[in-house]
This record gives C-alpha cells, sequence and structure tokens, in this order.
C-alpha cells in the first residue's frame, strides 16, 4: 500500500519528503498543529514518534523531544489516538516510529490491531532486528502494516539480501555512522551504498540521518524516492515554534 | 536449541543495524580467544602481576563470634587493583581489544568503579579512553571522577534521562554506534547485547574458580551458601559460576532495597514485584518500568546497584530457581557496613555491604556447622561522602567546612 503510494507520488514530484514529529513534544495540542503546518506544507509522509525514555539511536535532539513529551505525561494511549485523530483529518501516510520496548509491552497484536485502527500504514523500530523480531514482523503482516526495515552503510552484503527479504513499502536508509541529528557529508560514498541497496531490493529507498537543507534534498533527487527530515525540524520547532517548522518544510518541498 | 545469546527467554541482541556488524566482529574475537588454550594463562598471569590475583579468602572469625554461627568466609575482591572486581571485566577485555587492534575505549560508569578500573586498563594498554557518567553519579562520587581524569580518561557527565547508569550505558551505545571503527565499548557488567552478557561473565568467573579451590583447600568442603549482591550482576555471576553445578550450595543474589521494597523507591527487580519483562540497552531481561514500558526511576544508597535492569543469565537463574533474590536496605546496608568495619577492619563498598547485610539477617537461621561464603566485591573508600554523611560525622563534616573555606579563600 505505502509502495504503491511512493511510486505514483515520485512519477509526479522526483522526491518524496517524509516528516518526523515526536507525539506530545512540546504538548499533544502543539504537536497536532505541527502536523497541520506541515502536512500543509507539502510533505508527503510523517512518522509519529511515540516517545520512549531509552532511544538509543537517537542523537541529542530527538533524545530531549523524547523526554520533553514523557516529562508533560504523554502516553502511549495518547499517542494512539492522536494518530487517529490525525489519520482523520489529513490524507498523507502516517508510521509509527519507537523503540522495541514499547511494542513488546503492549503484545505485538495489540500493538498493530489498534495501529490499523488508527490508520497507520508502517511501523519503524531501530532495535528489533529481524532475528529477533519474528512476533513483530508476523504480526505486522497479518495486520496490513508495513514494517519498514534500516538498512546501514555498515551493513555486509549477505546480511543486506537477508534483511531485504523482510521488508515491506520501502527501506530506511541510514546515510551514515552514528545516530539521528549529526551533519552528514553527502557524498559518492552515498551513492555506493544506495547502489548495494537497490542491489538487493526492488522497494522504494528512503534516506535519513543528517538530511537538514535543500542542497541535502537536491543531492538526493534521482538516488532515492524519499528523504527524511527528523532533527532538524525539532531544531526550528524549538528554536521559533509551530509556524516556522511549516516554512522551514516549504522551503524543501 | 536455545538461540546463542539467549538464556531462557532472556538476552538476546536488541540494536540498530549500524552496530550488528560492530557486535558480530566482537563475537569472533571473544569466539577466537575462548579457542585459545594460551589466552586463559595469559589472562591470569596478567591479573597475578598486575592485580592481586588470586584475593585471599578471609576467615571472619569475629563475625563468626558475634552471630555466634555461621562460618563466615569472604573473598576478597576489595584486594583487587582498583579496589573491586571490575578490573578483572575490563582488563580481559583489554586484551580483546589488544587482538582487534582498536586503539579507543569507552565505559559507562555507575559508582565509578568501572570507569577507574577502564581507565587504568586505558592508560596500562596506551589506549584512547572516555567514560560516560550520568551527572547525578558525577555529583556522588567526586573522588572516582578525580582518579578518572588522573588516569587520563575524559569524563563526560550525562545530563539526560535520570542522568545515571543507564543514561551512561545509552550515551555510550551512541558513541559507539558512530565510532565502532576506532573503539571498543567495555561494557562493565553482565548485561547489554549478546556477546556482552557471556564475555563479561566468563572474564568474571575467575572470581568463583579462586574461590572454590581456596574454600576446598581452607575448610575441606563446599559452602551452604554463596552471596553476593547484585547490580547488573557481575561481581554475583562471577562467584556463582564456581558453584553453579553443586546443587547443595545455595546461591544467593541481594539487590538495592533502598527506602524499603514497599516504598517504590528501591532498584530490586528480582527480588520484588515491580519489575516485568522487557527490552532495552540491547537486551531482554526484568526491568523496573511502568505499564507503558517507560523505566523509572531507581534509588539506592550505592550508586552501582541504581539500574533498572539485571543480567539476562540471572534473570534465567532465578526463573530456574537456581538463584535465590532478596535485596537489603540502606539502612541494612550502613548497619552492616559499620558492624564489618569493627568487627572485621574491613571496609566494604556499600554495594557489597548489601551482600553482608543480607548474611547478618540470616545468619540466625544458620547452624554453627554452616559455612557461608560472601563476595565483597568491593572496598568502600570510595564511598568516605556517603558513609560519612550517612553517620552523621561531626568531625568530618567540620574538616570539610574547612576544606571549602581554604578553597574559597
Amino acid at each position: 500500500m505505502l509502495e504503491d503510494y511512493i511510486r505514483k507520488r515520485t512519477e509526479e514530484k522526483g522526491i518524496l519528503m517524509m516528516a518526523h514529529v515526536v507525539v506530545g513534544h512540546p504538548s499533544l495540542e502543539e504537536s497536532f498543529e505541527l502536523v497541520r503546518v506541515i502536512v500543509s506544507a507539502g510533505v508527503d509522509l510523517m512518522e509519529l514518534q511515540i516517545p520512549f525514555s531509552e532511544p538509543i539511536a537517537d542523537g541529542p535532539v530527538i533524545l530531549q523531544a523524547n523526554q520533553s513529551a514523557l516529562a508533560a505525561g504523554v502516553k502511549v494511549d495518547d499517542c494512539f489516538e492522536f494518530a487517529h485523530r490525525v489519520n482523520q483529518t489529513f490524507d498523507i501516510p502516517f508510521l509509527f516510529m519507537s523503540y522495541y520496548n514499547i511494542v513488546f509491552k503492549r503484545g505485538e497484536d495489540r500493538f498493530f490491531d489498534e495501529a490499523k485502527e488508527a490508520g497507520i500504514q508502517g511501523t519503524i523500530v531501530p532495535d528489533i532486528p529481524p532475528e529477533e523480531g519474528e512476533a513483530y514482523v508476523a504480526a505486522a503482516y497479518t495486520h496490513g502494516i508495513d514494517p519498514i526495515f534500516i538498512l546501514s552503510p555498515t551493513t555486509t552484503a549477505d546480511r543486506l539480501a537477508y534483511l531485504a527479504g523482510f521488508g515491506r513499502g520501502f527501506f530506511y536508509c541510514v546515510a551514515r555512522k552514528g545516530i539521528t541529528g549529526a551533519k552528514t557529508t553527502f557524498s559518492s560514498e552515498l551513492d555506493q551504498f544506495l547502489g548495494r541497496c537497490r542491489g538487493v531490493t526492488p522497494l522504494p529507498l528512503a534516506l535519513g540521518f543528517g538530511v537538514s537543507q535543500k542542497a541535502d534534498v537536491d543531492f538526493l533527487k534521482g538516488k532515492v524516492e524519499i528523504a527524511v527530515v527528523g532533527s532538524q525540524a525539532i531544531r526550528v520547532l524549538n528554536a521559533s515554534g509551530v509556524e516556522a517548522v511549516g516554512g522551514f518544510f516549504r522551503t524543501l518541498c | 536449541m536455545e538461540r546463542p545469546g539467549y538464556y531462557g527467554r532472556f538476552g538476546g541482541m536488541f540494536i540498530p543495524e549500524i552496530l550488528v556488524a560492530t557486535l558480530q566482529e566482537l563475537q569472533a574475537a571473544f569466539e577466537a580467544v575462548k579457542r585459545d588454550p594460551s589466552f586463559w594463562k595469559m589472562y591470569q598471569s596478567l591479573m597475578a602481576t598486575y592485580s592481586c590475583r588470586p584475593t585471599p579468602l578471609t576467615y571472619s572469625e569475629n563475625l563468626t563470634r558475634h552471630f555466634n554461627a555461621p562460618h563466615f568466609y569472604i573473598k576478597r575482591e576489595d584486594l583487587n587493583h582498583t579496589g573491586a572486581h571490575k578490573l578483572n571485566n575490563v582488563m580481559g577485555q583489554g586484551l580483546v581489544v589488544q587482538r582487534m587492534g582498536k586503539r579507543r575505549v569507552i565505559a559507562e560508569t555507575g559508582a565509578g568503579q568501572h570507569g577507574v578500573a577502564t581507565a587504568t586498563m586505558a592508560a596500562k594498554f596506551g589506549f584512547e579512553c572516555m567514560i560516560y557518567m550520568g551527572e547525578v553519579d558525577v555529583a556522588r562520587q567526586r573522588p572516582n571522577v578525580f582518579w578518572m581524569e588522573q588516569l587520563g580518561a575524559t569524563v563526560v557527565p550525562v545530563k539526560d534521562g535520570s542522568r545515571t547508569l543507564k543514561d551512561a550505558i545509552n550515551e555510550a551505545l551512541r558513541d559507539w554506534a558512530t565510532n565502532m571503527d576506532t573503539t571498543h565499548y567495555v561494557l562493565g557488567t553482565v548485561c547489554g547485547p549478546h556477546p556482552f552478557p557471556e564475555m563479561v561473565a566468563y572474564f568474571q568467573s575467575i572470581i568463583g574458580k579462586e574461590a572454590k579451590a581456596q574454600i576446598l583447600s581452607e575448610v575441606g568442603r563446599l559452602p551452604s551458601r554463596v552471596y553476593a549482591c547484585v547490580g547488573g550482576g557481575s561481581n554475583a555471576l562471577g562467584i556463582f559460576q564456581g558453584f553453579l553445578y553443586d546443587s547443595e550450595v545455595e546461591l544467593v543474589g541481594v539487590e538495592a532495597a533502598g527506602e524499603g521494597l514497599k516504598s517504590g523507591k528501591h532498584a530490586s527487580r528480582l527480588a520484588s514485584e515491580d519489575a516485568s519483562v522487557g527490552v532495552a540497552q540491547g537486551y531482554k531481561t526484568y526491568f523496573l518500568q511502568d505499564d507503558d514500558g517507560q523505566m523509572r526511576e531507581t534509588h539506592s544508597v550505592a550508586a552501582g546497584l541504581d539500574y533498572i535492569g539485571v543480567s539476562p543469565i540471572l534473570a534465567a537463574y532465578h526463573e530456574e530457581g537456581r538463584v535465590r533474590f532478596e535485596a537489603a536496605t540502606n539502612d541494612e546496608v550502613l548497619e552492616a557496613t559499620r558492624l564489618t568495619m569493627k568487627k572485621e577492619g574491613i571496609i566494604p563498598a556499600l554495594e557489597s555491604a548489601h551482600a553482608l547485610a543480607c548474611t547478618f539477617r540470616e545468619a540466625s537461621q544458620m547452624s554453627s556447622d554452616d559455612v557461608i561464603l560472601v563476595n565483597l566485591s568491593g572496598r568502600g573508600d570510595k564511598d568516605i561522602f556517603t558513609i560519612a554523611d550517612a553517620l552523621g560525622d561531626e568531625s568530618w563534616k567540620r574538616f570539610i567546612g574547612k576544606k571549602a573555606e581554604a578553597y574559597s579563600a
């Protein structure tokens, strides 16, 4: 489902934009307004991060947004309600991004059942490799939600092929080593990595980690179907408020 | 068959894709070490010449007399170089790092013992060293921070989350995900993603191997019970491994009951009803967490026990009934510390005093025939500020006051 949407839309636009919102940072109401301005700026897909107390793949900006949401009292239930609300209001695909403990504690079946109810189309869970995720993958498939797996520049050829067997919708490629929010030098090394990814999967590719300006998006045009912008939008939000994030995405889309 | 890295239903490798290749590389290096018959000898010889291994086994006559039973034997990890069992693991990993050809090591630390041990190893092996430490722990363990810096390490105070051990681990994982080409993460306890629990347990098994031989040669029989404190669980697994297959030996792990198990302010995962199974920091075990899966704040007078999770290996032994888990409160621990100092002339670390407190509580159930073995995992001089505060020592306060005046003059 996500795959078709991405293919069609890419034909029209060249490259799509996926945004990342930490649900409840700084508050549920402001998050809703944030989704509104980002959607109207022309973003094509959106990750809704269910905040977690131990986000090991996230850098300081998203880490602090997670903490701010938790400190404001955001519960996992609130995130499902939030997902439902934005899906009723806006016409782009939404994905849940979180860490495996959030899925595990709710129970895979219940998590995906409720996610489906809320209109969620994909999940990005960086700390669940398929070896550990049998129940996770099975529940996602059963409920018709795409589990998005991550491909990294350190992933071996054998393992890329192995991971490719589990993906649905698209793959999330990380541009470099490290965590979210740090600077990335976009170079020919990246081309080589993306070539290795294309070699193992016909699915669309998204690229994230360090995409923060128009030049980055232009560089990625023709190389991947989706550019993912996370930390930079939260920096703008923290510095200049909700409306400014809309302006920021308009310069990128 | 059990999957590699699993202990019952616990353990595993729940990590971001970027780290998979690095952990596989580490796994291969560790397997090679285990297969190499000369490695353990080299490790033992390093520990004999650089540290104080084998550490002594002390018969604590005065405590035995005081409680009128049982016979107390104390394994003296406090006499290991840097003052705790932590160095066993660190030197072992240091040898693995040398083989892998990496030049930089990073580590998390709670009480600071593991940080000091890692900084020591890095100085000896010539590695660059960075230690992540929760800001709260930096504040309460200043002397260890001082020593880490003197040993040439950079200490990074972690200001996120609860600013304690778990946050230091997250930050070390983030560093590793960025710098894995040059860097090894020296995880300090039997937790985290595979192969860390197995590898750390392997190096700490030196405690149990020595203790078993020592008690058999000194007493001529096995102890009826072995006690050890449990934070992550590395000293406990270290000594327990000597006796795992001797079913007549009861193994007792003692967690931090903080202000009491009913107070909610504790760090007891297996001895309390408050923890549940979850996945964080790369592995599956019992965590102190809420219904959503968010980790809770933990409390203990001993920074080294103040942790949300527990070794997956110990969680499995708990479920199998091989290890019994108890908890000791802050008050019991201070009392046990005082008694051990007065009766035996040994200053236990507050962490280790949890094990002692439990043996004192249970001494009356035992007969004068019983032999018990306690792992004294570390020495307590590092806790001078905490212990002096808890004891309300007036002359110490005056001394610190004068020092402060002199510094601000």
